[in-house]
Formats: C-alpha cells, sequence, structure tokens
C-alpha cells in the first residue's frame, strides 16, 4: 500500500500536527519505509484469528458508580499554560 | 559504597555500617562528580533526597524502619513525582510539575526508598538508543561513544555506573531489557498488568509495564515485590497476590527445563553475544537444567505488528497534548487549530510524530482493518507461540538484543533502529515477563542473556537469573568509569 503525500497531509490534519512542505516529503519517505516493513504482516494467513486487544483477555472492570475524587482544581490547573477565575484560556473560538 | 548491590546496603544500613544520610550523600556526590559525562538524569532532587534520608535514619533509630528504608534510587523521567519536573524526554513536558504521584512511586515512598533524581530517555519512551531525548543522548559508561540503549538508558547508565544502586524503568518494546543489557545490569519486565501503570506517562496502553533496573536479580525481587500490586486506579491492573520474591530466590533449578528459541539464534545475531549466550546456557546445564531447542514461528512479525498496535495506541494516547491544559504552549496562536498544531509541532520531537503520523494514518478510514484489526490478529497468533512453547519448557532463553551496544549515531534510518528489539518486542505484545542478566562481554561491551517465563512467572525468573548469578560474576564487573569517581 503506497503512501502519498496526501495520506500523510490527512494524518498530521487529523492529529493536529503542524507540518511543513519540507517536513512533509521527509516524513513520506520515513513513514513509506515503515509500511513497506509492516506490509510484511500481509503474508500472514490470520483466517479465522479473533484479534487480540489485550494480553491477559481482560475485560473492563466496572465499580459503583461513586464520586471518589476530591476537587482538586487549583492544583491541576498550577500546571496549565493560561487560567483565569478556574477557567482554561484559548483563543476565542466564537465571534 | 557504590560498590555494592541495594541488598548488601540494606544489610549495612540495618547493622549500622553508614547511615541513610551519609549513603545519600556519597550518590548524590558521585552523581555530581560523573553525570557531566554520562548525562544520564534529568533531574537531581538533592535537597529533598537528603531531607528524606534523615527522616530514614531517625525510623531506624526507632526501629521502625522496613528492610529498604534509606535506599537511594532513581526514577525515569516517564513516572510522575508530584512537585518534581516529569518531562518524560519531551519539550512538551519541559515545564510540567507534575500534581501527583505515580504508584509505583508512592509504593516507592512508603517502603522508605529515596528518589535521588528522575533519569534521562527517549522522548515518550519511543526509541532504543536514548538519542531521542529532548535533553540529549545518554552515554554508555563500559564506552563513552557508546549508546546506553533505550528507552530507559538514563536508568540504566547511572545504576551501570554507580550513582545509583537501582533505579526504574518501564518496558513497551525492549525499554528495559536491551538497555539494562547493553550497561551490563540486570532488568526486568514484569507480567503486563502486575505493576501499575497509573501516574506513568502513557506510550503504549496495553504494552506498557514498569520494573526494577539493578546490579543482580536479588535487587530486583526486594523491588518488585515493593511496586508489585493491584491498583484499583489502573484498570488493567490485576487483582492477583503478590508471592514473596526474596523468599524462592534459592529454589535449586535441577530439572529446571530451558527452551532455546531457534528463530532467536538466526540471521543478524552477533557472533560473540550468541557465544556468550550458549556459555551462559552451559552454566544452567550444570547447574541441573535440561536444554532443548524450541520453535515461536511467528517471531518475524513481531515487529510489523508492534509498528501498528504501539503507534496506534501512541496516537490515541498523546492527543491529550494540547497546550491548554498543561505542557508547552506556542506563542500568540491565532486561533483555537493554530494553538494545538504549533503547539504540538514545536513540543513534539521528529520520532515522536513519525509515531503519531504512522498511528493515525493506519487507525484512519479506509486502513484500519488491513493494518490495526490485521496486527491484532497476528498479535494473538504471537502470544500462541509463547503459550505453545511453555507447554514443553519452563523457561525460554536466548539474547536480549543482536548486537551489544552500538555506536553513538549508528542508526540513522528509523528501520533498522527498530529492528534492534527483534528479540524483546514480542514479549510485550504476548504479555509475558522478561529479565535480562549480563552474561559476558563483545570488545568490552556487555551482553545480555534474556529469560522469559510464561504470565506471572516472575518469582520463577528471579530464581533462575538468581542461581546464574551466584555461578558467575558477570554482574558485579563494573566500568572503569565507575572506579575513576571513587
Amino acid at each position: 500500500m503506497a503512501l502519498e503525500e496526501s495520506h500523510v497531509r490527512r494524518a498530521a490534519h487529523l492529529a493536529r500536527l503542524a507540518v511543513s512542505d519540507d517536513q512533509a516529503s521527509g516524513f513520506v519517505e520515513d513513514l513509506s519505509r515503515i509500511l513497506d516493513m509492516v506490509d510484511q504482516l500481509q503474508s500472514l494467513d490470520t483466517e479465522g484469528v479473533k484479534p487480540l486487544a489485550h494480553p491477559l483477555d481482560a475485560t473492563q472492570r466496572l465499580r459503583a458508580d461513586e464520586v471518589t475524587e476530591s476537587n482538586q482544581r487549583d492544583t491541576f490547573q498550577r500546571c496549565a499554560p493560561a487560567v483565569e477565575n478556574g477557567l482554561y484560556l484559548v483563543p476565542r473560538v466564537v465571534e | 559504597m557504590y560498590e555494592k548491590t541495594l541488598t548488601q546496603l540494606a544489610a549495612a544500613l540495618k547493622s549500622g555500617e553508614f547511615s541513610s544520610r551519609e549513603l545519600t550523600a556519597h550518590y548524590l556526590q558521585r552523581i555530581e562528580k560523573a553525570d557531566g559525562k554520562l548525562n544520564s538524569f534529568i533531574s537531581v532532587t538533592a535537597e529533598q533526597a537528603l531531607k528524606h534520608a534523615e527522616i530514614a535514619d531517625n525510623a531506624r533509630a526507632a526501629g521502625t524502619a522496613g528492610p529498604l528504608v534509606g535506599i537511594p534510587l532513581a526514577l525515569k523521567d516517564i513516572f510522575c513525582t508530584r512537585d518534581v519536573k516529569t518531562s518524560c524526554g519531551s519539550k512538551m513536558l519541559d515545564n510540567f510539575i507534575a500534581p501527583y504521584n505515580a504508584t509505583v512511586v508512592e509504593k516507592l515512598n512508603a517502603a522508605g526508598t529515596i528518589s535521588l533524581g528522575k533519569t534521562n530517555m527517549d522522548e515518550f519512551a519511543m526509541g532504543s538508543s536514548n538519542e531521542n531525548s529532548y535533553y540529549g543522548p545518554v552515554k554508555n559508561p563500559w564506552d563513552l561513544t557508546a549508546v546506553p540503549g533505550g528507552s530507559s538508558g538514563g536508568s540504566a547508565a547511572a545504576v551501570a555506573a554507580g550513582l545509583v544502586p537501582a533505579a526504574m524503568g518501564t518496558d513497551t518494546g525492549g525499554s528495559i531489557r536491551q538497555p539494562a543489557a547493553f550497561c551490563g545490569i540486570t532488568g526486568l519486565k514484569p507480567t503486563y498488568g502486575r505493576v501499575s501503570r497509573f501516574g506513568i506517562i502513557a506510550y503504549a496502553s496495553s504494552l506498557d509495564q514498569a520494573g526494577p533496573m539493578a546490579r543482580s536479580a536479588e535487587d530486583c525481587a526486594h523491588l518488585l515485590g515493593v511496586i508489585a500490586g493491584h491498583d484499583g486506579r489502573d484498570s488493567t491492573s490485576v487483582t492477583r497476590g503478590v508471592p514473596d520474591y526474596v523468599e524462592s530466590l534459592n529454589a535449586p533449578l535441577s530439572g529446571l527445563k530451558i527452551g532455546l528459541p531457534k528463530e532467536y539464534f538466526g540471521d543478524g545475531l552477533d557472533p560473540d553475544v550468541e557465544k556468550a549466550v550458549r556459555e551462559a546456557v552451559k552454566v544452567y546445564e550444570s547447574l541441573g537444567a535440561t536444554v532443548r531447542e524450541v520453535s515461536l514461528p511467528h517471531t518475524h512479525f513481531a515487529i510489523p505488528a508492534y509498528y501498528v498496535i504501539a503507534p496506534a495506541e501512541a496516537s490515541s494516547n498523546l492527543s491529550r497534548y494540547d497546550g491548554v491544559r498543561f505542557g508547552h504552549r506556542c506563542d500568540n496562536p491565532h486561533d483555537l487549530i493554530d494553538l494545538y498544531t504549533r503547539s504540538r509541532a514545536e513540543g513534539f520531537g521528529e520520532e515522536v510524530k513519525r509515531r503519531i503520523l504512522i498511528g493515525t494514518h493506519t487507525l484512519s478510514e479506509g486502513f484500519f482493518d488491513a493494518y490495526y484489526t490485521k496486527a491484532q490478529k497476528v498479535r494473538r497468533l504471537i502470544r500462541q507461540d509463547f503459550l505453545d512453547a511453555f507447554e514443553d519448557v519452563d523457561v525460554l532463553m536466548g539474547p536480549a538484543s543482536p548486537t551489544p551496544a552500538f555506536d553513538l549515531g549508528a542508526k540513522k534510518d528509523p528501520v533498522s533502529m527498530y529492528l534492534q528489539d527483534i528479540y524483546t518486542i514480542a514479549v510485550n505484545l504476548a504479555g509475558i515477563p522478561g529479565i535480562s542478566v549480563p552474561a559476558g562481554f563483545s570488545n568490552g561491551r556487555p551482553v545480555g542473556l534474556q529469560i522469559l517465563g510464561t504470565h506471572f512467572a516472575e518469582a520463577q525468573l528471579l530464581n533462575v537469573a538468581h542461581q546464574f548469578q551466584k555461578a558467575t560474576d558477570w554482574h558485579l564487573q563494573r566500568p572503569a568509569f565507575a572506579e575513576e569517581y571513587a
């Protein structure tokens, strides 16, 4: 499955990663080599094999729907780039 | 003091040979003198360490101290530590002061160990040489022109150089075992779910696991006993009880069945590494073990499957770095998309970007089944290979890495770097435990023997490794670099 620059552009957009034109061609080259290596998987017959998502076949554990955490907003906002009145600041989204 | 193993240091503290404050000051002084050349630490928390050492000494005096109280160690900079910078080797988190402790850190604190600081690593644990760190590469104390391995390269180099008796690492595709091998120390990757992942900065959540890196299997047994166990804050943490890993170290090995996977002795294996590993196996035969060849037929599909699954999980995990709640934020964003895209472009290094892009691409519409679902099916076949092998043998043995430590700057192409992890990566896909122990040298650079067991066989792996270390002294050898700062 050959990788085109448009694929890299789409992935960069979906991943919200700014990529310059120069960088894009470098990524096409690197990612193509990685995907060529990954394409070995296609030579293996996996008909009837169930996908494995978790090495121990565990399922998600459930707990009672109770509040267990205390409010630590001030602590957690201490490492934020910009906050005001307990809110995170971002550029204006709605005009 | 630095010549002693953690186990010996614990005995010396207990007998009053020296205090934790003296011991802590000794290691801090070694770090100060030597780490300019190694670059194994990102942060050193000297003041805090000396304060904690005093508390430890008081506990010893009061007779309330557990066995590891007052033992200094270091944490890979992937473990969140309250009020201490936790960078994960990335510019993205260069300004991140963690607001809470990882469970591993809480458990180590409760056991009374003293953290001297945070060790260098490949950015977001993505790498096999420690050259992907925002803080610069770490040097291998056996040869300053060689890499220490990665991603837990700072932890491995610091222990090997005697800057700290033990350190914590994490292993997603070999990141404890390969640097342990390259630096001539002992490193254990436990079974997936054995140690809580809470507060460990996530790379690939179905593969990540934390474990100890130290001078001996006995040291690792002490530390695993502290950090293992169920944690309600990690939904994949297992509820199974934690055995006494120290008690079982001395079980005899007569009758032990060792399997040598024939795929681990094939093309690309350095002849010196092979020789060292085969010599180690002979030691086991002399201890009463039997040896047979086994096959893990899907071995060569492990790296391709990993480079779908790990980047896919990484692309999802790393979406949290948005420049809004914590981490790097670009200057003067003109809108929200610009804030996201530029903060991420400025904060992440090349390898992290490659993996985010690969993961996003393989998960995207039109490619998901061909890549991600296919890789998960192959993952099941890889795990089955191991389960089948463990029907016939108790443990598997082979090299931890196909070569000894390579030169800094030697591997510029990402794929050639990925192929380094051929013997370690399948272990994470299968979720089984593995340990690397020193087993010789090749041109002055250490060789690691890797021992693998079935799920939750940590006690057996530590026992098997400890018996080898009672019969050999590879693990006690130290680089000349360590003696320079005596």
